[in-house]
């Protein structure tokens, strides 16, 4: 089946089985590895991109059915520079080994959107869908509260009681 | 994993999203349940019948009752003022499912026929004695919550039936809600959840719903916790007699996520904690 989806700003068309899911279709068909495709199964968050200005789990959407959507992935966060969330990240050191980090980006520029003032709870809760191996979340949360307060240094959040 | 093949019908009405499912099609809607099945190969269904389309999607008063499409979205019916003011449990109980990301996309009507056993909106529906309609090849037919969950992920559909709407009595102006959930993270699939609607006329409990989900094959209606409370003051003893009885009501099992005798005892807990808040107004 033919779909043509507006991706970071784009129009793409391309064919895809129904089977496809809209991960596999930016990842594999239009070349946008940004999309990290974990789970399958909507446990991990590693592909959650912007769907008509949604968080959307892309392993959980079949392209066919985001044919005619406005996709966001994290390819179309960054223009010449890194967004004030990305930089942010790269400042407070809140990614190892990259496989979460669009996924957390993605969940974060909503909450942000929506809640420009997070409390330390409420971004937790945010992202508590996405799956860190590498951070233990504390340098995320770090990285979110941050970008909230304009980007600047600010001091960490206390760690979480045991 | 990938999803074994299937033909793919985006229906363009209601009437056409049954005819396609009578030849043993299932319906898609917000897909936060289904692919993640499909894309495992635990549902090899020969044809998807994608209804997310369909402009079954209202939130509004309806005289005595609030009505939802089946295809609004979760996020969409929770973040609803009309929703909040008219029945807040429901409200808060959708703020619970899944995490936003998945309530962006997911259906109110998608998880009442998925009917997971630990999920909070066919459990607080069955508390609100909510009623769905039903299309089907000879019609509409309209079908309670007490009699639409079957078993674990079996519902009253039949093949070839299509979940289009949802009416929710709306609760007394004087009702009070409470609700108590046990689970791993914020926002996962309930351990254990509890949801309970209370009317209080001068000291004394005038109408009481409890309902319980992750306890048992169904959400369940704790009839006999409720018929305790009637006619009577919600003391520390009565709501902690109320929480024995809705405990007995559920018929839990071991699973990887907890124990049955766990699950049980939890029942107990989450009720009294949901009667208390609720009678605490």
């Amino acid at each position: 089946m033919r779909i043509t989806v507006t991706v970071n700003g784009r129009t793409r068309s391309a064919d895809c089985e129904p089977r496809r899911t809209l991960a596999d279709f930016l990842r594999y068909d239009l070349g946008l590895t940004g999309v990290h495709v974990g789970c399958e199964q909507g446990a991990c968050g590693s592909c959650t991109v912007l769907l008509d200005g949604a968080t959307a789990r892309s392993c959980c959407v079949l392209a066919v059915q985001a044919d005619g959507s406005d996709i966001t992935t994290v390819e179309g966060m960054a223009t010449t520079s890194l967004s004030p969330l990305q930089e942010s990240f790269r400042r407070h050191h809140a990614l190892q080994c990259g496989f979460c980090t669009p996924g957390m980006l993605a969940v974060a520029t909503e909450l942000l959107r929506d809640n420009p003032e997070p409390t330390e709870a409420e971004i937790r809760t945010a992202i508590a869908g996405n799956l860190c191996r590498c951070t233990g979340y504390h340098a995320i949360v770090t990285a979110i509260a941050a970008a909230a307060r304009g980007g600047d240094g600010g001091s960490p959040p206390s760690p979480p009681e045991a | 994993m990938k999803a074994a093949p299937f033909d793919y019908v985006r229906a363009s009405s209601a009437e056409a999203a049954v005819e396609a499912l009578r030849g043993g099609g299932v319906a898609l809607a917000g897909g936060q349940s289904l692919i993640p099945l499909l894309n495992a190969r635990s549902r090899r269904p020969r044809v998807v019948v994608d209804v997310s389309r369909l402009p079954l999607t209202r939130i509004e008063q309806d005289g005595p009752a609030l009505a939802l499409g089946a295809l609004t979205r979760l996020r969409a019916a929770e973040t609803s003022p009309v929703v909040r003011r008219t029945v807040p449990l429901l409200a808060e109980a959708l703020t619970h499912v899944g995490h936003v990301s998945v309530r962006n996309r997911g259906t109110v009507g998608g998880s009442v026929a998925h009917a997971d056993p630990a999920a909070e909106l066919p459990a607080v529906l069955l508390a609100l004695d909510a009623v769905f309609s039903v299309l089907g090849p000879d019609g509409t037919r309209v079908v309670a919550a007490r009699d639409f969950f079957l078993g674990r992920h079996r519902t009253a559909l039949a093949a070839g039936e299509l979940l289009t709407g949802i009416r929710v009595p709306l609760p007394p102006s004087t009702a009070r809600h409470g609700l108590a959930e046990l689970s791993r993270r914020p926002d996962d699939l309930a351990i254990t959840a509890v949801f309970t609607s209370v009317v209080l006329a001068d000291g004394v409990v005038a109408d009481a719903r409890i309902a319980v989900a992750g306890a048992g094959p169904t959400p369940i209606r704790a009839g006999a916790a409720e018929n305790l409370l009637r006619g009577r003051a919600p003391t520390p003893d009565v709501l902690a007699a109320a929480a024995d009885a809705a405990a007995a009501a559920t018929d839990p099992v071991d699973d990887v996520h907890a124990p049955a005798a766990y699950r049980r005892d939890m029942a107990a807990v989450l009720t009294r904690r949901a009667l208390r808040e609720a009678v605490a107004g």
